[in-house]
């Protein structure tokens, strides 16, 4: 489903030029569940964002489906980042002024579907949030938040779900209880990959890519 | 995305920051609200000057003495004039056909005192004819008799204003006024006239025969050593004949003063016309500077606006990170900014329209020593108003919409 081939990604500070990604190559396949490890600043969050369509790659080549990704324009990559991915934050990302259901129902409106509520409670009600669905995001426990986040994600049924550290701010309890969603949506056909430091996480994934200094050392 | 729903998600938006949004619509409320209020002060003066005019009617002349080098408003101001029209002047126009009625009249400020009370008014010396000249009717008594002007006779008659201050309820014919040190006798009192030119009441008058206020009152002499008459009005039989009267009057006066072919005319006549088109080119500027002010505090309301989009749209780059994330276009968020701008503007100019409105009715409701300014929202002013703020606030949100579009995602999300 998706191949790098020895991607890099250049930031500027000022002067200076830092290689986040140096010649990853990579492939994941359809129905995996992958985690990706490393020490902050290895690069893992940047391979998220990129394979995402957050951000765009500096040189190499990214194929999602067979289509060339870097040649695609800011609206063709919008049309990504709303059908393809589902995208979870380690902060959740909310919009902390609209209610769970309104916050789910945000891709549904950029992607222009008719029919909006059934979708997005259905998807609340796959987390498990059914009943919350009217609360803000402030009335809601950090866990409950970010079952929100997911229920958003895949709300579009995407091919992808790509988490950032998702349990990351999240206790050992609710950790459990994401962990355990996000396997069952692997279980459901969504191709799931989720930036960790922990290594119990990593362990309960099927792969896992191992980044420092922005190089793949093992996956 | 559809229009509807950028239109939801902006209207969502909007409720959502209940203190940002009414910040921002107070810059334009205040600012439409102004333009509205001031221009309809200036609108209201002008149609109260035109109406005063029409009043004393469009078959009137006027002779004033001009050097023909001094034009317009100033040209007609005494303080400019050497005088050059006398009482024998005036009697020589009462030979012209269509003339109906000749007044010459002179005017000053005076202090009028009677018992205890004192009043600044307006002093006419004039002839009989001043009555039928400015339309005036009697209330009490009589008015300046031929004989009165003849033998110079120290009387006078009384505006209602000027009556009803020194007297009150008392019948003030037959009572005594002093002027500069002197006695005057009441022979009677006008009928209110209501109405003012440039705010002075056109019943705060006294009247005197013009010989009194010659010799008695303000003496004033031509460059030949005659008594000065500072104007004289003339009331013709019909509108039509005034270009005629006119010429007629050059004709007679020139003669008169004695003016050779290449010399200029020492006077200038001048019709109520001209007369009001000169005032309205004063209240027309009047009304110009009124409103280069309110356009100012409009200005100064669309800075307001462009400032808190800016900041806006700074404060909610997370929102915008959110929004792309999840698939908005750059064109879902240039829309959805624009028409947050767009709304604040429209609603913050309706409410300012309605609240010039009713500003301005009060205006016309409350008296501010003796003038009144009935003022005139008209559909043009509310229009100009509306498609200003609009424009204001598209033209503001425009630039912080599009900063806010050409974020990249990731950059708008790791922000703040």
């Amino acid at each position: 489903m998706i191949e790098f081939e020895s991607v890099t990604k250049v930031y500027r500070m000022g002067n200076v030029e830092v290689y986040a990604l140096r010649g990853v190559t990579l492939s994941i396949k359809q129905g995996e569940m992958i985690s990706i490890i490393g020490a902050s600043g290895s690069g893992k969050s940047t391979l998220l964002h990129v394979i995402g369509c957050l951000d765009r790659l500096t040189s190499g080549s990214y194929f999602f489906e067979g289509a060339e990704v870097s040649r695609l324009n800011d609206n063709q990559l919008a049309e990504m980042r709303n059908k393809k991915f589902g995208f979870v934050f380690q902060d959740y990302n909310l919009l902390s002024r609209a209610t769970a259901l309104a916050n789910v129902e945000l891709p549904l409106i950029y992607g222009g579907s008719r029919n909006k509520r059934q979708p997005a409670m259905e998807a609340l009600e796959r987390v498990g949030l059914g009943p919350r669905a009217k609360h803000k995001p402030t009335e809601l426990s950090g866990g409950e938040q970010q079952r929100v986040a997911i229920a958003r994600a895949l709300v579009n049924n995407p091919a992808l779900i790509l988490a950032d550290e998702p349990t990351g701010n999240l206790d050992s309890a609710a950790t459990a209880e994401i962990i355990s969603i996000f396997r069952q949506l692997n279980q459901d056909g969504i191709t799931v990959v989720i930036v960790t430091h922990e290594a119990d996480i990593a362990a309960q994934t099927q792969r896992i890519i191992h980044l420092r200094d922005g190089e793949i050392i093992s996956q | 995305m559809k229009f509807v729903e950028s239109l939801a998600i902006a209207i969502r938006s909007l409720f959502a920051n209940k203190l940002r949004s009414s910040l921002t619509m107070l810059g334009i409320i205040i600012g439409v609200g102004a333009v509205i209020t001031l221009m309809s002060v200036g609108r209201g003066a002008q149609a109260s000057i035109t109406s005063t005019f029409e009043q004393m009617g469009t078959n009137l002349l006027s002779v004033i003495p001009s050097s023909g080098e001094v034009g317009g408003i100033a040209g007609m101001s005494y303080a400019f004039m050497t005088p050059t029209l006398t009482l024998d002047d005036a009697k020589a126009l009462e030979r012209i056909p269509s003339v109906v009625a000749i007044d010459p009249v002179n005017e000053n400020y005076v202090e009028v005192t009677a018992g205890g009370e004192s009043k600044v008014a307006i002093i006419h010396g004039a002839s009989p004819a001043y009555q039928q000249v400015y339309n005036h009717s009697l209330a009490l008594g009589q008015f300046i008799s031929d004989r009165n002007v003849a033998s110079r006779d120290m009387v006078v008659v009384l505006g209602n204003e000027v009556a009803e201050d020194l007297f009150g309820a008392d019948d003030p014919v037959g009572q005594k006024v002093k002027m500069k040190g002197k006695r005057f006798t009441v022979i009677g009192v006008l009928e209110p006239k209501g109405g003012a030119i440039m705010g002075v009441s056109l019943d705060n008058v006294v009247v005197t025969p013009i010989t009194t206020f010659q010799t008695k009152l303000f003496t004033q002499r031509t460059a030949r050593g005659e008594d000065a008459v500072q104007s004289i009005s003339v009331k013709v039989a019909s509108a039509e004949v005034i270009d005629e009267v006119r010429e007629e009057i050059e004709t007679i006066l020139r003669r008169r003063h004695r003016l050779s072919v290449d010399e200029k005319n020492d006077f200038a006549v001048i019709s109520m016309e001209q007369m009001l088109g000169m005032l309205q080119q004063v209240t027309g500027i009047f009304t110009i500077v009124l409103g280069a002010i309110a356009s100012i505090s409009l200005l100064v309301g669309s800075i307001g606006i462009m400032n808190i989009m800016l900041v806006s749209v700074t404060e909610r780059t997370r929102e915008i990170g959110i929004r792309k994330a999840v698939g908005a276009k750059r064109r879902d968020i240039l829309l959805q900014f624009l028409i947050e701008a767009a709304i604040l503007s429209l609603v913050g100019g309706g409410i300012g329209i309605v609240g010039g409105w009713v500003i301005s009715f009060l205006i016309s409701h409350v008296n501010l020593g003796g003038i009144t300014i009935h003022s005139v929202v008209s559909a043009d002013i509310v229009i100009l108003a509306i498609s200003v703020s609009v424009f204001i606030g598209l033209a503001s949100g425009i630039y912080p919409a599009m900063r806010a579009a050409r974020l990249n995602p990731i950059d708008a999300l790791r922000y703040g």
